[in-house]
């Protein structure tokens, strides 16, 4: 029987289909692993509460324990504590910065605190010479902006 | 009615608001005036229905029936819904849209932040991550509201308009019928008329801010909190269900 800490290196294959680069692990949803006599718990937290890739991860958990030979396992979701871009590690943030997304500013920026915007770089040139374009993007967990730098379109992952 | 059956009436009552509302506000998908804001506010459905989702499995769940969501959002005429009349009102034009959204907003974000304090672990769960959602539901509305009754003559007519006409559907917002008066009373969920001055304050500055005027209290319709609803809830369901109704049981 593989540990806990085993299994959850196992799931690092698990993506988020939205953004292929980066494991749910490091997104956060991935909560908590654990085995008590031979059964496997995985606990996994929804970013939204709309979130369509949350299905598509679950299954992608429940198939790739399958695969390793692993029958005896249950899957969970929980809602509490909620989900916050601030578990996004900082190995998933550069990822996401290398596949063109702005990482989320932290909440506890004070200037997120005071209600001010932290200024956001682009992740194709780095300018933070940036306007917000919409607050709603591609998917829930991103916002529209546009460079005026380098005149690209590019997506945040909004703060949540 | 004893405690379990009023968290059942409220968590359905949560769960129908935010399905009929973001289902109204899904018909914008492929219609809405540009592109980014077609995206906006297809994500803002999407947030409202899976919050629906959350809500309809739990409260099939304090229900013991062993009703699932999709029975309960696919197989209940309009007199078994609970949602707020403000909710299915049809969309309209875009100014009637928004509107509707502020309204509602106004109203969702304080009784959230109330639940994300619930003692029920279960609602307090749901809430803490809708509330999240909801901040940017309210800021979007506000900002448009604004544009709109500070924008041109054209636009602040239709704003005005669509405030006269939804503003008989607000009142039911703060009346609590028995399920709540009993789940307030035991500290579950906050007593609604707790949220009024929130709402009042939220309401009465943006409108400053978009020069729109606030229409008097007057006649308020209210009946949708006890399943007598406007005429629209039953064609929209009708369009909402017709699959399931068709095909009883059919997966995607």
């Amino acid at each position: 029987m593989p540990s806990a800490a085993e299994i959850e290196q196992l799931l690092e294959v698990v993506k988020d289909p939205e953004i292929p680069v980066i494991s749910i692990r490091e997104l956060g949803v991935l909560r908590e692993v654990s085995v008590n006599n031979g059964e496997v718990e995985v606990t996994i937290t929804p970013t939204y509460s709309g979130c369509p890739a949350m299905d598509f991860m679950r299954l992608e958990v429940e198939r790739t324990l399958k695969q390793a030979g692993i029958g005896n396992f249950q899957v969970k979701q929980v809602l509490s504590p909620a989900w916050t871009t601030d578990w996004i590690n900082e190995e998933g943030r550069r990822k996401l910065l290398e596949f063109g997304i702005a990482p989320p500013p932290h909440s506890a920026d004070i200037r997120t605190l005071k209600g001010e915007a932290p200024p956001i770089a682009c992740p194709q040139c780095g300018s933070t010479d940036t306007a917000l374009v919409s607050h709603f993007g591609s998917t829930a967990c991103k916002a529209l902006y546009k460079c005026n730098a380098c005149k690209e379109p590019f997506d945040l992952f909004k703060c949540h | 009615m004893n405690q379990q059956e009023a968290l059942f009436r409220f968590a359905l009552r949560m769960g129908d608001n935010a399905l009929v509302l973001g289902h109204r506000i899904s018909e914008w998908c492929g219609h809405a005036p540009a592109l980014e804001e077609d995206i906006a506010q297809t994500n803002i459905a999407l947030d409202l229905i899976g919050q629906a989702r959350n809500y309809l499995t739990y409260a099939g769940e304090v229900e013991g029936k062993g009703r699932k969501e999709d029975d309960l959002a696919y197989l209940r005429d309009s007199r078994e819904y609970i949602n707020a009349l403000i909710t299915e009102q049809p969309k309209g034009d875009f100014a009637h849209t928004i509107v509707r959204s502020f309204l509602w907003d106004a109203f969702h974000r304080p009784l959230l932040n109330a639940l994300a304090n619930s003692s029920d672990e279960r609602l307090k769960g749901i809430a803490e991550k809708a509330v999240k959602e909801v901040a940017y539901h309210l800021r979007h509305s506000s900002e448009w509201l604004i544009r709109f009754g500070d924008g041109t003559e054209e636009s602040h007519r239709r704003a005005q308009t669509a405030l006269d006409e939804l503003w008989r559907f607000t009142g039911e917002l703060f009346e609590a019928d028995e399920a709540e008066q009993i789940l307030a009373k035991e500290g579950v969920i906050p007593p609604l008329e707790s949220l009024k001055a929130e709402w009042n304050a939220t309401v009465d500055r943006v409108l400053a801010e978009a020069t729109l005027k606030r229409p008097s209290e007057g006649w308020m319709a209210s009946g949708g909190k006890k399943g007598v609803h406007t005429e629209h809830l039953s064609l929209m369901l009708a369009e909402m269900q017709t699959l399931q109704r068709s095909y009883p049981g059919v997966e995607w």
